[in-house]
């Protein structure tokens, strides 16, 4: 299953994601980010905007490739892989 | 007497505990976020905060033990389908005169939350809140839930009904340059008043269109920039396109409204039907962002002039408060207990407010002052805050 790994800012709103290892089904950005949601309720509301799309100044890479659809999250997450997430030093 | 003064901030709210002539500021709460808005809700005591997360996205927050614990809302989101007309920042080789271009739409997104708003005490749990771009929502279960109020978003004076379909009118509302920090030019709803008479009338002002009214609780809404000159515009007295800074209300005399702009101090004593410039350049009360009145005399309000307007700072580095209590036809300057040399702060729109005798602001450079005397001396209450987006008394 596919790893999860955050920026340790995430963690101030949701504790329950700090000090383990969070693997999610495989399947499209999309999929793995409702997967989290599902662990954090609410966890979405502050990756994403409400047209579903990546926020902004938030940064989400498959291993180390950024990913390419922000706007409906249709990149494919492999069973071996790792998604990073993590503030975009845009947003200052 | 307040017992408490919310500090907005670009480091979190901060709460000033006082009463007794003592005033303490807390430590800080949502240490690190910006806090454009903070404020208390009379009825019942929550304390809201309006977070401007950098990242994730704007955010309400909530207190109701009175600031110990705080609680996120997530709620307040636009509606899918909910689009506007793209504005942009004029850009150099901008021609005003060259045929209209056919409009671009966006899918709307909150971008700000700039504004918070209660409703009265018959009707628990309604809240209002404004945003960029433009959006005006409502909650009845205290901010669970949130409701964007459609006729203001379909207005006419913004091209129309777009959930259905292309525009259908003009659209009037330009940008502000507050939106620039989120790479949009939008406009945003900074101040909403209700009319503590009849809670169905409602005045809410836009930079930059001006102010517009509802008598009927949110279903129709007209313009009332009757009055309102914009300098720098082609027409100075077109009906849209005024950026008011702030607009306050008398709650003891509800229709003597102020707002404060670009272009001076305005007055109205008919409930904003029309509205009179009532600036005194030489006493230097022109410009300036925020705008006090008294909760009894509808003829007396304070600003803090400013330099207008490409400076934006105090006025030859003194900073002043100036109050007037004859409907702006004459004003007092008050200097005593504020910098009169190397001031060079600002105060956002937000950041001035009136409870009783007391009156405080706080500034781009992170000073608190408060007075005890409807203005007329001041004392510090702080100078290392962060800068100070909002002051009010809880």
């Amino acid at each position: 299953m596919p790893a999860v790994q955050m920026t340790s800012h995430l963690y101030r709103f949701f504790p329950q994601l700090e000090n383990r290892t969070i693997t999610v089904p495989a399947g499209s950005v999309a999929e793995v980010l409702q997967a989290i949601n599902a662990l954090a309720p609410g966890f979405t509301d502050y990756i994403l905007d409400e047209n579903g799309a990546l926020r902004r100044h938030v940064n989400l890479a498959i291993n180390d490739i950024w990913v390419v659809d922000r706007r409906t999250l249709s990149d494919r997450v492999a069973e071996d892989a790792t998604v990073y997430i993590f503030q975009a030093l845009s947003g200052g | 007497m307040s017992k408490m003064i919310l500090l907005g901030t670009r480091k979190g709210t901060v709460i000033v505990d006082g009463g007794k002539g003592d005033w303490r500021p807390r430590p800080i709460a949502h240490a690190g976020i910006p806090v454009c808005y903070a404020t208390r809700d009379p009825r019942d005591g929550t304390l809201w905060s309006a977070l401007d997360h950098g990242h994730w996205g704007p955010k309400l927050s909530r207190s109701r033990d009175g600031g110990d614990t705080w609680e996120d809302v997530t709620s307040l989101k636009y509606p899918k389908g909910a689009r506007y007309i793209t504005k942009y920042l004029p850009t150099p080789d901008f021609d005003p005169n060259a045929p209209a271009a056919k409009p671009e739409y966006s899918d709307a997104v909150v971008y700000k939350i700039w504004n918070i708003a209660f409703g009265h005490a018959g009707q628990p749990g309604r809240l209002y809140a404004g945003t960029i771009p433009g959006g005006l929502f409502v909650s009845d279960d205290g901010g669970d839930t949130w409701e964007l109020n459609r006729p203001l978003w379909n207005h006419d004076s913004r091209g129309g009904d777009l959930f259905t379909g292309d525009a259908t009118s003009e659209n009037r509302w330009y940008g502000t340059p507050a939106s620039v920090d989120y790479g949009v030019f939008e406009p945003g709803i900074h101040s909403i008043v209700v009319d503590p008479r009849d809670p169905a009338h409602i005045h809410v002002a836009v930079s930059s269109a001006g102010v517009i009214e509802t008598r009927d609780g949110g279903r129709t809404w007209a313009g009332r920039n009757l009055g309102m000159v914009n300098d720098y515009a082609p027409n100075p007295r077109a009906e849209w396109g005024h950026d008011p800074h702030f607009i306050a209300s008398c709650p003891g005399q509800p229709n003597h409204l102020w707002q404060q702009n670009h272009c001076g101090v305005f007055y109205s004593a008919d409930g904003a039907q029309n509205w009179r410039k009532v600036s005194v350049p030489e006493a230097g009360v022109h410009f300036g962002f925020p705008i006090a009145v008294d909760g009894k005399d509808g003829r007396t309000a304070w600003v803090v002039p400013a330099q207008a307007d490409s400076q934006r700072m105090a006025i030859a580095g003194g900073l002043y408060v100036a109050r007037t209590s004859d409907g702006g036809q004459s004003w007092q300057s008050f200097r005593q207990g504020l910098p009169q040399q190397n001031a060079y702060d600002i105060v956002f729109r937000h950041a001035l407010d009136v409870a009783g005798d007391c009156v405080c602001f706080g500034s781009s450079t992170g000073n608190v002052y408060l007075s005890q005397d409807r203005g007329e001396t001041w004392q510090c209450l702080g100078n290392n805050f962060p800068q100070v987006y909002s002051v009010r008394f809880g």
